[in-house]
């Protein structure tokens, strides 16, 4: 119920009034990654990242296409396992374990660690059995209250529960875009993840639907650990509290989002930035 | 000879027509000043396609009409008094005589005087008239061949006329298919409605007892047409056979797409395909030699009464052959399952296997089902293996281990042997045909619906 206000009382401020300059440095650390380099195949994808990731603020990722920063991404919830010849190395440390651990359960990973991606991506089945797909695979709900309870807060937190209530049992693909989005949202939260990973989340989106999506990412992000890609440099200074910039497989350089938008410490930030390169 | 000197012909018509247009286009682009509106390979097959029209509507007709003047050009040589001796049946068998003395390959028995006179004046009109038609052929195209060459002009618009003579041979060419279509189920249409003249649809399509072998037709009586037995066997056989090919036919398909690794794949999956191109009646010796005989002894070491010629045996090698179809369908289909989705399971936390469950599979269901649906009904059609191993008994009755009979191998029974084509012995066939066919459409249609309705879901 309280999102549910907090998101009106959100869409009565101007979007951008939401940057929030809190020092992002003050927050304990949640992700550390050191010496991240991935290969595909023959092909050197990412050149030694190292970057630490705030608890509870967003961190963006922006650079030009093809530039690592979705790969890199895929690296924090193990998502390059799944594609064939990728070959990841260095250390990526959740809480100070390390994520690459032989013995550490992906599957567990990627429930503490949550993903959303670029395009809407809702399995074909109902709203309800969407949301509900990751708490039953994971036992997380003893019943049938416990489930519809978890599907419900979860509906509530992607602000997406007053829209979709009186048809729950329809399918998620029969959404709109945006909804279906904010759907795929629901879903990862309501395994209970700490990082919620988004990969240009609003790419496929018109621009009303992204204006709300990222009011939902503001609001989220006093729960959740929240790393976004964005090709969008607006929605990086719009959304994030920390900024970082890849170019080529390379981790350029990272900060408060603000610094990085107005005092870039690197030339190819600025180009980029200034809509040089890209 | 004479059909190499035809395409000969037109193949040098083409050319010169070709040339002509050719170098013609090529001469405008130096000359006029006007922009041209075709290239000059347009121009030339503009040339091309106008001289070999003609000539081939010519040919097309001789080929046609040609047969027919022939027969009254040889019927005009027999003799007055011979011709009136003679029935249609023997006067067929004599123009096909004189038709082969001609051609010089000779024929049986003694050749009489008027025989070879005939023989020999219509080898002159054969030569004669191939010279007409092949010289008409080629002065016609020759003509057209002018004209079209003197329309060409700057602004000729050759590559849109061109691209509609194209769009009308593609035309053509689906349109053959659809009309052999129409012509099969025709004739078989018309064949059954005979049958049915003989037979009550009623006791065909309910009798319950297939015995159409004791009667002739001189009798009067026909014997008994009951389509059941025959349909309880098809569909005995197929549901055996798709217990087989389903459950290891979508598992493959799985372990291909989903686990197997990309150089193992490679491998496996030409390999699978390759089931598919053993011709049916090796499987079928295959399941009468090996497959049977295994069953009945493992029925006997079971305590089952297993015979080696069952609905068992055809079933589980139909089976077997199905695999690949089934496979190799499911395995596209589980392809075309955007990755995406599945991205979205493993982001979840969800395993391979569930994903595969709860996930991929759900998404592609409606595809499998529809190739499922398809190998059905390849299973219903299927001929060769059933003969060899279904034991041909053609009873109603539900043990699996006992000799079955199919509508296919039944067709393949009545049309064999020395049975008259007028009576109902033979044309029981066309009725189990239309049978087999109106079974195997519904299931396609139905199987086309399914795979169209899930394509849309995700394009």
């Amino acid at each position: 119920m309280d999102m549910v206000a907090g998101k009106v009382k959100m869409t009565q401020q101007s979007v951008n009034s939401t940057m929030n300059p809190i020092d992002a440095l003050e927050r304990p650390i949640r992700l550390t990654a050191r010496d991240v380099t991935v290969h595909y195949g023959a092909k050197q994808a990412l050149h030694g990242i190292s970057i630490d990731i705030p608890d509870r603020a967003v961190t963006s990722f922006i650079g030009p296409s093809g530039c690592g920063k979705s790969t890199f991404l895929r690296c924090i919830n193990r998502m390059n396992d799944t594609i064939e010849g990728a070959k990841v190395g260095g250390t990526i440390k959740l809480d100070g374990d390390d994520i690459y651990d032989p013995n550490l359960d992906v599957v567990e990973l990627r429930a503490r660690i949550g993903m959303v991606f670029q395009k809407p991506n809702p399995f074909p089945k109902s709203i309800y059995e969407n949301v509900a797909y990751g708490p039953k695979i994971h036992g997380l709900a003893r019943s049938k209250t416990d489930m519809d309870e978890i599907v419900v807060s979860s509906l509530r937190k992607a602000g997406l529960f007053e829209e979709v209530k009186d048809r729950l049992n329809e399918p998620g693909t029969g959404l709109s875009g945006g909804q279906q989005q904010r759907l795929c949202i629901a879903r990862a939260i309501a395994v209970g993840p700490e990082v919620i990973l988004m990969d240009e989340p609003c790419s496929a989106l018109d621009p009303i639907a992204t204006a709300i999506i990222e009011e939902l990412i503001d609001e989220l992000r006093e729960n959740y650990t929240i790393v976004i890609v964005t090709h969008s440099m607006q929605q990086a200074a719009r959304v994030s509290q920390r900024t970082a910039f890849f170019h080529l497989g390379n981790l350029i350089e990272e900060g408060v989002t603000e610094d990085i938008f107005t005092n870039p410490e690197h030339k190819q930030t600025q180009d980029y930035i200034m809509g040089r390169i890209g | 000879m004479n059909s190499l000197i035809i395409a000969g012909m037109l193949l040098v018509l083409l050319g010169l027509a070709y040339q002509s247009g050719w170098s013609r286009s090529r001469g405008l682009v130096t000359s006029a000043g006007v922009k041209v509106h075709s290239r000059p390979q347009y121009h030339g097959s503009y040339v091309a396609i106008w001289a070999l029209l003609p000539a081939l509507v010519i040919l097309g007709l001789w080929g046609w009409f040609g047969d027919g003047i022939t027969t009254n050009f040889i019927s005009g040589q027999i003799p007055a008094d011979t011709l009136s001796g003679l029935d249609p049946v023997a006067l067929n068998a004599t123009i096909a005589r004189i038709k082969s003395l001609a051609s010089g390959y000779g024929v049986a028995g003694d050749v009489q005087p008027f025989e070879q006179v005939a023989a020999d004046a219509l080898r002159s009109f054969q030569f004669i008239t191939f010279l007409v038609v092949v010289g008409a052929a080629a002065v016609a195209g020759g003509a057209a061949l002018f004209y079209a060459r003197s329309r060409i002009t700057a602004r000729l618009r050759a590559r849109n006329a061109v691209e509609r003579v194209v769009n009308i041979a593609l035309m053509a060419c689906s349109g053959v298919a659809i009309l052999t279509t129409i012509g099969i189920v025709a004739s078989l249409l018309t064949e059954a409605i005979r049958f049915f003249s003989f037979v009550s649809p009623l006791e065909f399509f309910f009798g319950t007892v297939w015995n159409p072998s004791f009667s002739s037709t001189d009798t009067g009586a026909h014997g008994q047409y009951g389509l059941l037995p025959l349909l309880a066997g098809t569909l005995m056989i197929t549901v055996i056979a798709m217990l087989v090919a389903v459950p290891v036919g979508l598992m493959a398909a799985i372990y291909l797409s989903q686990y197997a690794h990309p150089r193992l794949r490679a491998v496996a999956k030409p390999i699978i395909e390759i089931l598919a191109g053993i011709p049916t009646i090796v499987f079928g010796f295959f399941a009468l030699v090996t497959v049977g005989p295994f069953l009945r002894d493992l029925g006997g070491f079971i305590g089952l009464d297993i015979k080696a010629t069952s609905a068992l045996t055809a079933g589980v090698v139909m089976g077997i052959m199905i695999i690949p179809f089934v496979s190799s369908l499911s395995d596209d289909i589980l392809n075309q399952v955007p990755r995406t989705l599945r991205d979205g399971a493993y982001g979840l936390g969800a395993t391979k296997s569930e994903t595969i469950r709860n996930v991929l599979l759900p998404a592609a269901l409606p595809g499998i089902v529809g190739a499922f649906l398809l190998a059905v009904s390849r299973a219903v059609g299927e001929t060769m293996i059933v003969v060899l191993a279904a034991g041909n008994s053609p009873v109603l009755r539900g043990n699996p281990f006992e000799p079955v009979a199919t509508i296919t191998v039944s067709i393949v029974n009545q049309l064999t042997g020395d049975s008259d084509f007028a009576g109902p012995q033979s044309l029981v066939a066309f009725a189990l045909g239309l049978t087999l066919f109106v079974i195997t459409l519904c299931l396609n249609i139905f199987a086309l619906y399914i795979v169209r309705r899930f394509r849309e879901q995700y394009e």
